[in-house]
Parts: structure tokens; sequence; C-alpha cells
């Protein structure tokens, strides 16, 4: 249980050095199957393969459900009801700082992952509250932007395609902001009981869920204010 | 019709292995290794795939060739009725004519009828049955139905979709009557009865169950429209009367 | 202080939902109190309720389906009376409550009765099957199911307090809006459904992960039993669906919680998006409920033909073919909106497309029978009740399909006819069949045959007398949902469903009656080898029960058919294999925060639906609270000794020998 280094992490990477595009990924053909990776021939995976593997397929249903919240703001687009549309609503500059900021935060997630698997506790701490500062810039420009549209009258309950803009962005913001609270919880862990095998695979599944944050907010970013602004 | 082809020999055939492989039979060939045979595999994925791809046609030419939107083939041009389902009742807009009824469609016998139907307030669906084809009535849209009645009949019309508390009595009569009688009665329409506006229409919207049937001699033409692009407003919900009991808001009808 | 909850929301005022409620009430009081008497508490929180076990997560999933079957059977019960009677009559429901009725049926019997006991299945036995410890996430697997119980709560709740929705099983817009529906039900379906659904969603991430990455050595895809491919298909259709269910309820909520615009009528809202978005998970989720009933089935006939199940890739290819094009049909929902033919074209043949993956299943069933030696236990006499039940169901469908016959029948009691010929003559039937087939294995007793035949009997004839005469009556033009009816000549068919209902009645009773007198005979039907059907998949290597570890030692798959193979070498070799090895394994240990995150869930619903923000605030920091406690335990697994696993291990081998020792006699005797 408090055994500190890892043997299937650094067996992935012994392999990523030797066989780059093979790694947990081997075909048929060849004689040797790696054990640990839950290919049939040679057992159940190990917990590290499971767990990354189970916490993607949860992504690709929370990106399943944002398909909906898309699809539903490509229908409702149009139902503006004489109000505003989307031209009114975008802000360029702002939507590009908050841009910047979750990219940003996204490139410290992934030094905060390099560092733990130096096993630093130090500079993975540090990199992780850099990424949820980053992150709390991002939502509290996202409130902002939020306050100043409700403050000119242009709320949710004013349109169709209000009510999907605000949604649409809105969950966004809800999973950062959630993202967040796990974030806080994960420094606590961290340094409370250091580099656990478990707490290793919620640090690979906070970085599988920021980044995947990150991919869905470009997403929001072309297809609701990049669009918006050339409409 | 098609299927039964198909599905009673598989029955047949299902209960005869049954019975014929029983356990006490002991007769029978037993071969515990069998499980594979290409000749029957291809056999069982053909009789479905060419069964679907004779459905297909048939689904095909069928959706097309009776598509409610299309016109019926016919010298006459068609009777024009504009149709709003309201909470729970159904109101005919005569545009021709400039009459309006509630629960009650009359209509000449052997002429084609060209519905165009919206809501006034939640999802239903206008049908009737002995003349087929239903199609919903849906807020903010106008959805097209011809129809014909081949000889002159009373039928019985129907809300094939749920649509609250008055449901079950949103239904109306269908009285299909030679051309001259309906003639008749468009001109009596005309002679009696309250005048239908967007004011009266709004009274009408309220929600009502059980409504006898009655005309209007007078119809705003540009109602049909504003309904069905909801410039009139859609019908209020329930007006929950006496004390209201905490989150269990009723209408007259649920009673 | 209680935002819209006032002692008014109890129904003082109508007889029937206080009376039931009162009733139940008493009787959980009851079982409580008694349940303390007897001391039984310690026991309950430590075996079950804090269970990661996925048996007994899976016993208490069927458990809660079973109970929740019963509820909507009553329901059902008193839809068919009240339809009997309120001809040309008011009948002895009122519209308000009939309404409430017919929506609490469907909603209960898709989320809460069907949905629990296919997933209880799909707990009991995938892990057995492919000769693995657990699930991939035990933990998240008690949350799932506390969080179902969760759902199925706060919808009897609402027979108590408040109302249910009176909107039917599919809340449309804008019927559900604010406008339409001021009162409490919808938002009970909308938190019960929303809160039962996330805990499926965990499920169906659980078993894609467990079944593509926790197989036991030499397991590869092709060696595993129909059952699991079933259950991967069904949970890949789970993850990809269920966030639909999710994103759509949320819309619905905001639209009345905040005025929002999704489905209204006004300011631009669109309600055909609400239909687009719930058919889009509402017909892959009958695939979810009938996939792994098809798997049930394909066990059952393999077995009890003695036989390997015929065609067995084409069966696979047959499924995932299924699990794709399910997910393209949902459009014949809604033919009648008029769509234009060439959409009403391309889902017309969509959907008869499916109809090509199960004909040929049907056909490698009957042919998996061809040259077996077929034995008509009551799991078995279930099989052919579906296979005659479910064809003619796929035909009417099939039927239902093609547009022109869809504009006729759509909404009808054909259409109802129709899909309880498939829900039940498929779904249904099946779980019966599977509750015969694995409970000799869950509890070490077998089923009483004579009350299950009967028990079968009756609910097949009971289907088909209570539902021939709505196919018809559905042709004559009848609607669904009718509180009364004003047509003299539909009176007849109405009594003959009332008649067929009381024939169901009667079919329920033996099984309940089943279940008592095999409880009682239990040392007479006790299953002492763990092999009691002479299974094929590695379940049947377990004893019965198994112990919570499964397997001794991880079984070492050498081909298709995993426990038929080692079986058939024991008996060529008369003898066992050599005594393995036993090592000391891990095993996770229990734990709360399944039944506390329900709790708060329970309780967070509840504050929503009665607008109590406050009581919504606290519930919402103690579900985090139970994660980040969840998070700071030390110990996740705890190891169970060498000694113990080898003693369990060597009373099943000896149960094994004894048996083996009675094939050579009796082999003797034959030659």
């Amino acid at each position: 249980m408090t055994d500190t280094h890892f043997p299937s992490s650094i067996e992935a990477l012994r392999l990523l050095r030797e066989d780059p595009n093979r790694v947990g990924h081997r075909g048929h053909v060849l004689s040797s199957p790696i054990p640990g990776t839950g290919h049939g021939r040679t057992g159940p995976a190990n917990k590290r393969i499971v767990v990354g593997y189970g916490f993607w397929i949860f992504l690709l249903s929370d990106i399943v459900m944002f398909s909906c919240f898309f699809a539903t703001y490509a229908v409702l687009q149009g139902g503006t009801a004489g109000g505003p549309d989307i031209r009114q609503i975008v802000e360029l500059p702002r939507v590009e700082w908050e841009t910047a900021c979750l990219l940003a935060s996204s490139f410290t997630c992934g030094l905060s992952f390099a560092a733990t698997n130096a096993r630093n506790v130090l500079w993975t701490q540090v990199f992780l509250v850099i990424t949820g500062l980053l992150g709390l810039a991002f939502v509290l420009l996202e409130a902002q932007e939020f306050a100043g549209l409700v403050s000119q009258g242009i709320t949710p309950q004013r349109s169709g395609f209000l009510t999907a803009f605000f949604s649409l962005v809105g969950c966004h913001g809800l999973h950062v902001t959630a993202g967040l609270l796990w974030l806080g919880t994960m420094l606590a862990q961290v340094q409370v009981k250091g580099f656990r095998r478990e707490i290793i695979h919620r640090l690979i599944c906070f970085n599988l869920f920021w980044h995947a944050l990150d991919i869905i907010w470009v997403g929001i970013f072309t297809i609701v204010y990049l669009l918006g602004y050339v409409a | 019709m098609i299927m039964l082809v198909i599905v009673v020999p598989t029955i047949l055939v299902a209960f005869f292995m049954a019975w014929r492989y029983r356990a006490s039979n002991t007769t029978a060939q037993y071969l515990p290794e069998w499980s594979y045979s290409g000749r029957i595999e291809a056999v069982v994925w053909a009789i479905p795939i060419l069964v679907i791809m004779f459905l297909g046609g048939v689904i095909w030419i069928g959706s097309s060739r009776l598509d409610p939107f299309r016109p019926l083939p016919s010298k006459t041009p068609p009777l024009e009725v504009q149709v709003v389902s309201l909470d729970w009742k159904w109101l005919f807009i005569y545009p021709q004519q400039g009459i309006a009824t509630v629960n009650q469609l009359v209509i000449p016998a052997a002429a084609p009828v060209h519905f165009s139907i919206t809501s006034g307030s939640v999802f239903n669906a206008f049908f009737i049955p002995q003349l087929g084809s239903m199609i919903y009535a849906m807020p903010g849209m106008t959805s097209q139905l011809y129809l014909q009645a081949d000889h002159p009949t009373k039928l019985f019309g129907v809300s094939a979709h749920f649509s609250g508390d008055g449901f079950s009595d949103m239904k109306f009569q269908v009285h299909s009557v030679p051309p001259a009688m309906f003639e008749a009665w468009v001109q009596q329409a005309r002679t009696a009865g309250p005048t239908l506006t967007a004011a009266t229409y709004g009274s009408l919207a309220r929600q009502s169950h059980n409504v006898k049937p009655y005309t209007y001699r007078e119809v705003d033409a540009r109602l049909f429209s504003d309904i069905a692009s909801l410039q009139i407003a859609s019908a209020p919900g329930p007006e929950p009367e006496g004390p209201s009991h905490a989150g269990r808001e009723l209408t007259p009808a649920g009673r | 202080m209680f935002g819209k909850l006032s002692l008014s929301a109890i129904p003082l005022d109508q007889p029937i939902p206080l009376i039931t409620s009162l009733v139940l009430i008493l009787t959980i009081a009851g079982v409580l109190t008694f349940v303390t008497f007897k001391g039984w508490w310690p026991y309950l929180w430590r075996e079950w309720i804090t269970t990661v076990d996925h048996k007994r997560i899976g016993i208490m999933y069927c458990l809660l389906g079973v109970v929740m079957l019963i509820r909507g059977f009553a329901d059902a019960i008193m839809m068919r009376t009240q339809q009997a009677v309120a001809v040309n009559a008011p009948g002895y429901l009122t519209p308000e409550h009939y309404d409430q009725i017919f929506s609490a049926h469907g909603t209960i019997m898709i989320f809460f009765a069907a949905m629990p006991l296919v997933i209880g299945f799909m707990n009991f036995v995938t892990p057995l099957q492919l000769g693995v410890r657990d699930v991939a996430f035990p933990t998240l697997n008690s949350v799932s199911f506390w969080l179902t119980a969760s759902g199925a709560l706060l919808v009897n709740v609402s027979l108590f307090v408040g109302e249910f929705a009176r909107t039917g099983w599919l809340p449309y817009p804008p019927l559900s809006e604010m406008t339409y529906s001021p009162g409490v039900g919808v938002d009970y379906y909308l938190w019960a459904v929303q809160i039962s659904g996330i805990g499926t969603m965990m499920t169906g991430i659980n078993f894609v992960t467990t079944v593509l990455k926790m197989r036991c050595t030499g397991m590869s895809y092709l060696r595993m039993p129909m059952f699991c491919w079933t259950t991967l298909s069904s949970s890949l259709i789970i993850v990809a669906v269920f966030p639909i269910l999710t994103a759509s309820l949320a819309m619905l909520t905001l639209d009345r919680y905040l005025g929002f615009h999704f489905f209204t009528n006004a300011a631009g809202g669109n309600p055909m998006m609400f239909w687009n978005l719930i058919w889009a998970w509402g017909h892959p989720e009958v695939y979810i409920l009938v996939l792994p009933a098809f798997g049930i089935f394909s066990e059952i006939f393999s077995t009890f033909s003695g036989k390997p199940l015929f065609g067995y890739r084409s069966m696979v290819a047959a499924t995932l073919f299924i699990c794709v094009v399910s997910m393209m049909t949902w459009l014949h929902h809604f033919f009648t909106m008029g769509s234009g033919p060439a959409v009403n074209t391309a889902f017309g043949i969509s959907t008869s497309i499916i109809a090509v993956g199960t004909g040929v299943k049907i056909y490698n069933w009957i042919f998996t029978m061809y040259g077996g030696r077929v034995r008509f236990d009551t799991p078995m006499l279930w099989s052919m009740g579906f296979i005659f039940t479910f064809v003619i169901g796929g035909m009417t469908g099939v039927l239902l399909a093609v547009p022109p016959a869809d504009f006729l029948t759509h909404n009808s009691m054909f259409l109802v006819a129709h899909f309880h010929n498939v829900i039940v003559g498929g779904v249904v039937f099946a779980l019966f069949a599977g509750l015969e087939y694995w409970f000799p294995k869950a509890f070490g007793f077998r089923l009483n045959q004579a009350w299950g035949k009967a028990a079968f009997w009756f609910a097949f004839i009971g289907f088909w007398v209570t539902f021939a005469p709505l196919y018809m009556v559905g042709m004559l033009g009848m609607t669904r949902r009718l509180q009364h009816l004003d047509v003299e000549p539909w009176r007849p068919y109405m009594l003959v469903a009332l008649l067929g209902i009381g024939i169901l009645i009667i079919g329920a009773a033996c099984q309940v009656i089943e279940l008592v007198v095999s409880i009682v005979q239990r040392d007479k039907l006790r299953d002492l080898t763990g092999d009691l059907w002479d299974g094929r998949s590695l379940e049947w290597a377990t004893p019965s029960p198994p112990p919570f570890f499964n397997f001794a030692v991880t079984p070492n798959v050498e081909g298709a058919e995993a426990y038929w193979g080692i079986k058939q070498r024991a008996i060529e070799s008369q003898q066992m294999g050599p005594e393995p090895h036993y090592e000391p394994l891990e095993m996770p240990v229990n734990s709360a925060v399944g039944f506390f995150t329900a709790f708060f869930a329970t309780v967070f619903g509840f504050a929503m639906i009665w607008h109590i923000w406050w009581m919504a605030a606290i519930a919402l920091v103690g579900a985090y609270a139970a994660f980040v406690v969840l998070a700071w335990r030390d110990k996740q697994e705890f190891e169970v000794p060498a000694e113990v696993i080898a003693q369990v291990d060597r009373a099943r081998r000896a149960a094994r020998e004894t048996v083996l020792g009675r094939l050579e006699h009796e082999g003797a005797v034959a030659s």
C-alpha cells in the first residue's frame, strides 16, 4: 500500500521510450502481451489503467452532455424573440483573456503532473496552485461578463437564444468551478497524505478532467464567440 | 400481413425444435458440439435482410404516397379548415365561409378538405379514426392534412396525444353532409352565435372541458395566423379554484 | 422556512393515496421496528448497506426492482379497472388521480423496476462470468445503487406529500412547463429521475470498464459469455445516451425553476427540441433493457439445450449492430408530427433494420435447440414464452415502423399493447427467467419448480388475455391515456383486459408463494454442488452462494465456454485438477459513502421540489463532505489470509469431487 514507486507508470514510461507508438495498445501479432493492460490474455488490468480508462469513459459521457447543450444552442440561436442576438453579446477582448487563462492553466496542470511523476511534492503543489489561480481568474472573468450582461437586462429569461447561451457557457463555468473545488481537495490530500497510489490516480483523473474542460472551452470559444463575432 | 408469412413459421419451428429435442426424447440426435454452420448462418441473416429490404420499399413508397401534407387528387378545390387545439376543446375556423365552430366539424361529403392545424396551448394530435391519418397540433407551428369523407355520415374525432386533465373529453363530432346541406348549414351559422375576435378567443382559450358544440357567426380573418405565429400568446394554464393545495394545483377538469 | 411545503400538501381529501401511503408507512415502520427488535441493524449495516461486493449490490438492486415492480403493477391494476368501469361513466378515479397513476406506472416500471433488475443481473453475474473478484469501481457501484434507491424513494414520497407528475412518463413540454403544470408533480419526476439517472450513468461507466479491462487470464473478447457482451453493449448505450437524459431534464428544470426558455411556447423556446432530445435517450433506453434480456436468454437456451450457443460470433455481431443502430431510430416516436416523407422514410427503415439483428438472434436461439437435449425447467419455459411473445411484438413493431400505418395507430391502444408486448415479453420474461436461473447461485437453494411453472402459465396466459383486446381496440381507434371512454362497443374489450389482469394477479401471487415456499423448504432445495443447471460459464465454477472473493485463484481460461471446458476435462480424466497454491488476496473495504451520498441526494431532491433552499444547500455540502471523507480514508483494501481462502476452496472442491464420483457411477450404469 505504501509503495512509493509505481511499477506500472514507470513501465509505461520505459515502453514509451522503447516503443513509442504501442504503449498499452499492442496489436494481436505481438507474442508477449504486457501484463496489467487488461487485454484478455494477461488477466485484469492494473488499478492505474482501470481508473484512467473509467475516467476517460466518464469524460466521453460528459462531452455527450455538452454536445446536447451545443445542439440546443444551434437550434435556439434564431429564437431571440426580438431581444439581443449574439452580436450584442460578444466582448472579444475579455473572452480572449478568459481563453488565455484557461489554456495557460492547462499547461501548468501538465507541469504539475510532470512534477508528480518526479515525486516532487513542492513543485506539484506550486503548479497546482497556479492552475487553480488561473482557473479562478477564468471563472471570475466569466462571472463579471455575466453580471455585466444581466445589468443590461440581457438575462436568460429574456429569450430562447439567451437561455441557450447562458446555459452552454454557464455549464462549462460550473464544471470549472467544480474542478476548482476538486483541485482544493487534491492540494490538501497531496499535502497531508503524500503520493499514495490512489492519490496519484486521482491526480491523473484531475489532469484529464482539466484538459477536457479546455477542449470544450475551445469549442465554445469557436462556436459561440468567434462565429458570433463574425456573424 | 407480410410479416405473418415470416412470423408464423418461426414460431412453429421454435416449438418444433423444443419438442423434437426435448430431453426425454432419446431418439433425437444429440450433437453437443454442434454450434456453427455457415449455410444456416447465411440463411439466418438473409431472411430478415430480405424482409426488411422489401419492407423498406413499402415504407419508401408508402411514406411519400400517403404523406398527409400531400393534396388529394380531386377536381374540386379543397375546403379550407383551420384547426386550433385548446385546453380542452377544438376550434375549427372556416376562412372561406368566415365562420367558426367549437367541437363540431361539418364537411361536405365526397370533397377534399384541407386542414391547417396548430395549437393554442399544449401539444395535441388531430385524429378522426375512420378517416385516417392523425397529425400533431403544435403551438407555434402549422401542420397540414388532407382528408376526404366519401359519403355523408356521422363520425367522431379525438385528440390522440395526452394534453392534461381534460384530455378524455377532448372530442368533436364530425358531420359529413351532402354539399347542398353544407351550404345551408353555413348560411344558418352566419345568422346566429357570437363573433370570434382576439378578445373572445382569449376567454375561449381558458381551460374548460366537456364543451358543448356551438358556432361563431363571424371570425377575425387574421386570427389563425396570429395564433400559429404566437402573435397571440398561448393560453393560460390552470387557474386554481378555491383554496389551493400546496403543490397540488388542480384544474376544474381534474376533479 | 419550508418553501412551498405546508400541511395541505398531504392529500387528506383523497382516500386512495392517503390510505395507500398510510399502509405503506405502517408497513415500513413495522419492518424497521422488527429489525430493531431483532437487533439486525449492525449486521445489515456491515454486510449490506455499506457493502461494495458486486453480488450483494446486485441482490439489493433486484430486491428494489421487485418491490417497485409490485408498486407499478398495482398502478396497472388500477388503470385497467378504471377503464373497465368508466365506459360512459366517471369511474372511481378522477382525471387528476388517473393521470398521476399512468405517469407513475411508466416512470416506475422503466426507471425503478426494469432498470434496477437489469442492472442487478449485470452486477451479480458479469464479474463472476468474467472470472474476476469485483467490478472495476466497487465503491462507485455502491453509490450507483443507493442513488437509484434514492430516486425510487422520492417517487414514493410523492404519494403522501404533494402529487406525482400528471404528464405521462416523459414530461413533454409545454404541458410540463410551469404554466400548465404548476404543481410539484413534475418536479418530483425531474429530481427522482435525475438522481437515479446519474446513478445509472455511473453504472454504465463502471461496466464498460469492467468488461473491457477486468477479465481473467485468457478471457479474450470472443471467449466471453453472451451475457457479458450484452452487458457491454448495454453499458455502452448507457454511457452514450444517459448524458442526454441528464441534459434534457436539466433544461426542463431550468425552465421550471428559473424561467428559462428552452422548451416554452413563448420567447423563442422550442418544445420540439425536448421530443428530439428525450427520444434520443428514450429509444436506446429500450435496448439498454432488452439487450441484457437477450443475454439472459442466450445463457438459458445454451445451458438447457446442453449445447454451445449456435452462431456465437454472429450473435455478437447482431448485438453490436443493435447497439449502434438503436441510436438512429428515435424519430419514429413522432412520425405524426409531419417531418416530411423523406425523414419519415429514413427513420422508418432504420427502425425496421433493427429487426434484422433481432431476427438473427431469434433464429440462432432456435438452432441452439437443434440437436440438443432440451430440459424444460422453469427458466426454459419463460424463454419459450418469450420467443412466442416477442416475435409477435416485433411484428407489430415493424408495422408501427411503417409511417403510413403509424399515422393510424400512433398513440393508440395498439401502441400500448405493442410496447408492453416487447417489454413484458422481452424484458420482464427474461428477468423472471434470470431470477429462476441465478437464484440458486445467489442464495444456495433453488426455487420451487411447481409454483414457478404455475407462475409462468398464469403470467403468459394473463398477458395475452390482457393485451390481445388492447391490440384490437387500438385498431378501432381508441387512444391511450383515456380516463373515461364513451364508445359503448369498446366495453367488452376492456372487460376482457380486466379479466387478463386478474389472471396476471394470480401469476404474481404464484411468484410470491413460490418464494415463500422455497424459503420454507430451503433445506430440501439446497444446491450443494454450485453447478445446479450443468452450466457452461464461470459463475457455475463457484459454490452457491459464492464466497465474497468469488474465486480462490483467478481462473485461467483456455477456450470458449470456460467452465464447460474445465468440467469436461475433469470428467474425462475422472479427477479435478491439482489443488492450487493459495495466496492471500486484497479485497476493497466497505464504505458508507454510497449510503450517505444517497441520503443527501434524497434530502436535496426533496428540498428542491418544495423550494426549501437552505435545506438543499446543506444537503449539497453534506454530499461533498461525504466524498472528502471517502477520499481521506487510509485503508482502501483489507487482506484475506490464505488459510481462509484455502478452507473455502477445499470445501468447494470436496463438493465437486462428490459430483464427479456420482457422474462416474452413473457413467458406469449407462455403459
